[in-house]
């Protein structure tokens, strides 16, 4: 059974509150729901806490976790913007939680779940599953006929194509691209930008053998590339700054150059 | 009863983990891995600067090998690794690197020609050789003679965890995301996979495997601030410290990194000193060249924790809210460099400090970083008192890494272990050895204990929090068991902690709810944190000694006489309230490089009565091997290339043999 009131109204001080005060009480909306509970329905549950110096969403759903809301579900993993875990909508926008200062927003602050992912509970979804499925679907790994022989010398790379490569596989796959992309929203099938954003990555690197016929028979349809509809929201809210629409826009031309 | 059967049961998704169930299932094995979260967010990910393997082909790497690699890590160590261990490891890592870019992951390349670097705040020119473009290069790391440490940017680890990521799904191998071990099936010595529970369903299932494998990384979360993820809390060796079989250990061995933000405790590389940055007091005033010469910020990093809590202590530290810290100087490094190849740490104080580093000095100071200590194996990952069992990577105690790692030779050993120990497990595997001859009525027991254990928590009246008790765990360790530490301290940190762990058999759990429940997993979770930290504190308290990362202001000599072994910890009875600690010694008449002087400070140490006859032994055997080349001289002082699987026994080719050769 749930413990929860349809609003929790908790108005306690917490022990940030001894430090240096910003002086601010925040005002935390968070979506709640746990759908394993029958009891359980989606809804605003509400907590306050005194703003501390420095503090990021991190720190305080962990403040309320440990104060207020023991059964509070969310995800972090290293705290530092680098795993993607935390992707959640924090004033309806996808982003992630951990490197959010509490300073950058207003007094009264709104979090909710990532849609377009299976919710697992409050602000906690799953996109490992989603993100496995994409890379079987779009078998994103480099595909090399050559045997590699780690006891000789590694193959050449010129080192402003490393560089290039690696800017696209900065990624982290952690989904906000997908949750504020249209078409994703609207087709269960769409590989998001996270995928397009991969073949644009195998696509540039000489260790892969694929061709663009190859990759047209992964994402010449409406659930790859041609399905995006240009709202360039996966770009805006890219905690990573990839250029996903430029890599979109090339690979449509590649496609149709191909298709 | 849930139960799933595979040949290889891999506990823990990153690097190790990942590497070696790829390595197990190249090789006919089915195999299944394990993983609290997705696996691509494992703590790996967050490794920045780099991954140290010899290549030698970068101009300041030139002269590089397996030789001076060794020399190194074993330098760093303190003496405190096992040789051959490090042997096998600096001879696979060119492999290992190597492998990996066949796979995907984009190194940065040595580009032909002149360019500008920073070494000691000075401006240089590097001309890199026409023959080295485009193939792997490297930076600079601390503790290391040469330049070895191969990057993409500073995302290192990430690059290579997704890679390999991308290959288990390219290798077919199920990836269970969101699945907690919560104890290992045991009988009679021998390992049978474990108890798992899913934290999406709150569910038990019994993994019934013919070997099982620990890769669950450090234990940095026992302490207050640490660089590491939040869900490295030491869970995964506790899953081997609870069979009272298996032995924890060095785990007294706990590295701090200089240079994490304050007061965040997210790391910023190594690679911004290997680069050029420096280190600044309060007085912008730049102290390191005073108290090491000759390595100044790129010495070993304990030594350069050191210095930074000894000049903080001076007086020397920048106030703040949080406590005294010091300043991390990349401004030298120029905008290009740092938006480059530190982009990590540009995303890191913009989001978290609000500065820009290529202007504003970091506020920085020593936080725990690293776990030396793990579960003990043999140079095959197997543990030598419960068989089946093995572990790899950070969770592992093999010996590579003694009292201190050096930076770059974890992400390094990650993959070069997964290597290694796939082989081996592979080979148990395929003998009888790994028949199981258990009846499913003692997994039914195992999975009933745990069962009932949950059922417990959730059901009794306890008064004491979760939240208190931990909290004051994490204190301690920071407060009474870190940089420096006195026996004094060191015996209230295990009085108290031992007060903890019987506190924390009386937890209550109010949430009810169905599912994972985060209140329970936390209330599970800390009896295991607390039985690791107190392996951490009473290995301190009785180790009489300084040795790299465990200095000891009432013992600051190193004293191989005494103390020249490892620590075993083992906890043999559930109800007992400390660990059982044993001890291993460490043998120099088969070292290759008999105990000396580390280089940093003065020589203050006290010798094991076998040293100077080792050290006369290899001076023979060098005088015999005037005119050999470095390969037999080595094998004449310590073979280990028969401790390698045989595909990875092979020579490394570098550039300078090509030259060589035409």
């Amino acid at each position: 059974m749930s413990t929860d009131s349809p609003v929790d109204s908790t108005s306690l001080s917490t022990s940030h509150s001894s430090r240096v005060a910003s002086g601010r009480r925040l005002t935390f909306k968070i979506l709640r729901h746990n759908p394993r509970d029958p009891d359980s329905h989606p809804h605003m549950a509400t907590f306050e806490l005194d703003e501390t110096p420095g503090m990021t969403l991190f720190i305080a759903l962990n403040a309320i976790r440990d104060e207020y809301a023991p059964s509070l579900q969310f995800d972090f993993v290293c705290r530092a913007g680098i795993c993607g875990s935390c992707g959640m909508l924090i004033d309806g926008r996808p982003g992630l939680a951990c490197r959010t200062l509490t300073q950058t927003l207003g007094e009264e602050i709104t979090l909710a779940p990532l849609p377009a992912f299976k919710l697992i509970g409050d602000l906690s979804v799953d996109t490992g599953q989603w993100m496995r499925g994409m890379s079987e679907r779009l078998e994103t790994w480099v595909h090399g006929q050559q045997e590699i022989d780690p006891d000789r010398l590694e193959e050449r790379m010129e080192p402003s194509l490393a560089e290039e490569i690696y800017e696209l596989d900065r990624c982290i796959e952690c989904g906000c691209c997908v949750a504020a992309c249209g078409t994703a929203l609207m087709r269960e099938d769409f590989v998001g930008a996270v995928g397009l954003n991969k073949i644009a990555r195998f696509r540039l690197d000489p260790r892969d053998d694929r061709t663009d016929a190859d990759y047209y028979e992964l994402i010449g349809d409406d659930d790859g590339v041609f399905g995006c509809m240009t709202l360039l929201g996966c770009q805006d809210v890219c905690p990573k700054d990839l250029t996903l629409q430029t890599q979109i826009a090339f690979l449509r031309r590649r496609m149709i150059a191909t298709g | 009863m849930k139960l799933v059967y595979t040949d290889v049961l891999v506990i823990g998704g990153g690097l190790a983990g990942m590497r070696t169930a790829i390595g197990v299932k190249q090789r006919g094995q089915d195999v299944i891995v394990l993983s609290l979260v997705p696996a691509k967010r494992s703590h790996s990910a967050a490794a920045q600067g780099g991954m140290q393997a010899s290549l030698g082909s970068n101009a300041m790497g030139r002269g590089d090998n397996e030789d001076v690699h060794f020399g190194d890590t074993v330098r760093g160590s303190d003496w405190g690794a096992d040789q051959q261990v490090v042997r096998m490891f600096t001879h696979v890592a060119p492999k290992a690197i190597r492998e990996l870019a066949g796979w995907g992951v984009p190194w940065n390349r040595v580009q032909k020609g002149d360019r500008e670097s920073v070494i000691n705040a000075e401006r240089v020119v590097i001309t890199e050789s026409e023959a080295a473009h485009g193939l792997i290069t490297a930076r600079d790391f601390g503790g290391t003679k040469k330049w070895r440490t191969c990057y993409t940017s500073d995302g290192t680890g990430h690059a290579m965890l997704f890679t390999l990521g991308d290959q288990t799904v390219a290798n077919g191998i199920p990836v269970m995301e969101r699945m907690e071990a919560l104890a290992l099936i045991h009988d009679a010595g021998r390992c049978y996979g474990a108890i798992v529970r899913d934290l999406i369903t709150g569910e038990l299932t019994a993994f019934v495997s013919r070997a099982t494998v620990i890769a669950t990384g450090g234990y940095g979360r026992i302490y207050k601030v640490s660089t590491n993820g939040i869900i490295c809390e030491g869970t995964g060796v506790a899953l081997a410290l609870e069979t009272g079989r298996a032995a924890l250990g060095n785990m007294e061995a706990v590295q701090f990194h200089p240079t994490a933000i304050v007061p965040a405790g997210i790391l910023t590389t190594e690679g911004c000193r290997g680069d050029g940055g420096i280190l600044r007091d309060v007085d912008g005033y730049r102290f390191m060249p005073d108290y090491e010469p000759e390595k100044k910020e790129l010495a070993s990093r304990d030594v350069v924790s050191r210095r930074m809590t000894e000049h903080i202590r001076k007086g020397k530290g920048v106030k703040s809210p949080y406590g005294d810290h010091l300043w991390l100087d990349i401004t030298v490094l120029g905008r290009a460099h740092v938006e480059k190849n530190l982009r990590e740490v540009t995303d890191i104080c913009r989001y978290f400090l609000g500065i820009d580093p290529a202007v504003d000095w970091i506020p920085v100071r020593p936080t725990q970083h690293y776990s030396m200590g793990g579960i003990r194996t043999d140079h095959t990952g197997q543990s030598q008192t419960l068989k089946g069992l093995f572990a790899c990577g950070e969770s592992a105690c093999w010996d590579m890494h003694g009292f201190n790692r050096l930076g770059g030779n974890s992400v390094a050993e990650t993959v070069v272990a997964g290597m290694i120990v796939a082989e081996f497990i592979a080979d148990f595997c395929a003998s009888s050895a790994s028949d199981i001859d258990i009846s499913t009525s003692l997994v039914r027991d195992f999975l009933g204990r745990e069962q009932g254990k949950l059922d417990a928590l959730m059901k009794t009246s306890g008064t004491e929090s979760v939240v208190a008790i931990r909290k004051r765990m994490e204190e301690i360790m920071i407060d009474k068991v870190g940089i420096f530490r006195t026996g004094d301290e060191l015996a209230e940190a295990v009085d108290e902690l031992e007060q903890l762990l019987e506190k924390s058999r009386h937890i209550g759990v109010a949430s009810q709810e169905p599912g994972a429940n985060p209140e329970l997993v936390a209330a599970y979770r800390l009896p295991k944190m607390l039985k690791v930290a107190l392996c951490v504190a009473l290995g301190a308290r009785e180790r009489k000694e300084s040795r790299g990362a465990h200095f000891r202001e009432d013992y600051p000599q190193r004293n191989d006489r005494d103390w020249l072994k490892r620590t075993l910890a083992t906890w043999p009875d559930e109800a007992d309230s400390l660990p059982h600690l044993d001890y291993e010694a460490i043998d120099v008449m088969g070292m290759e490089m008999p105990p000396g002087f580390r280089g940093y400070g003065v020589r203050n140490h006290i010798d094991h009565p076998d040293t100077p006859e080792r050290a006369a032994e290899v001076e023979r055997v060098q005088a015999e091997h005037a005119d050999a080349d470095r390969v037999e001289l080595q094998r004449a002082l310590m073979p280990f290339e028969e401790l390698l699987p045989p595909r990875y026994r092979g020579p490394n080719q570098r550039l300078e043999d090509d030259t060589h050769e035409h």
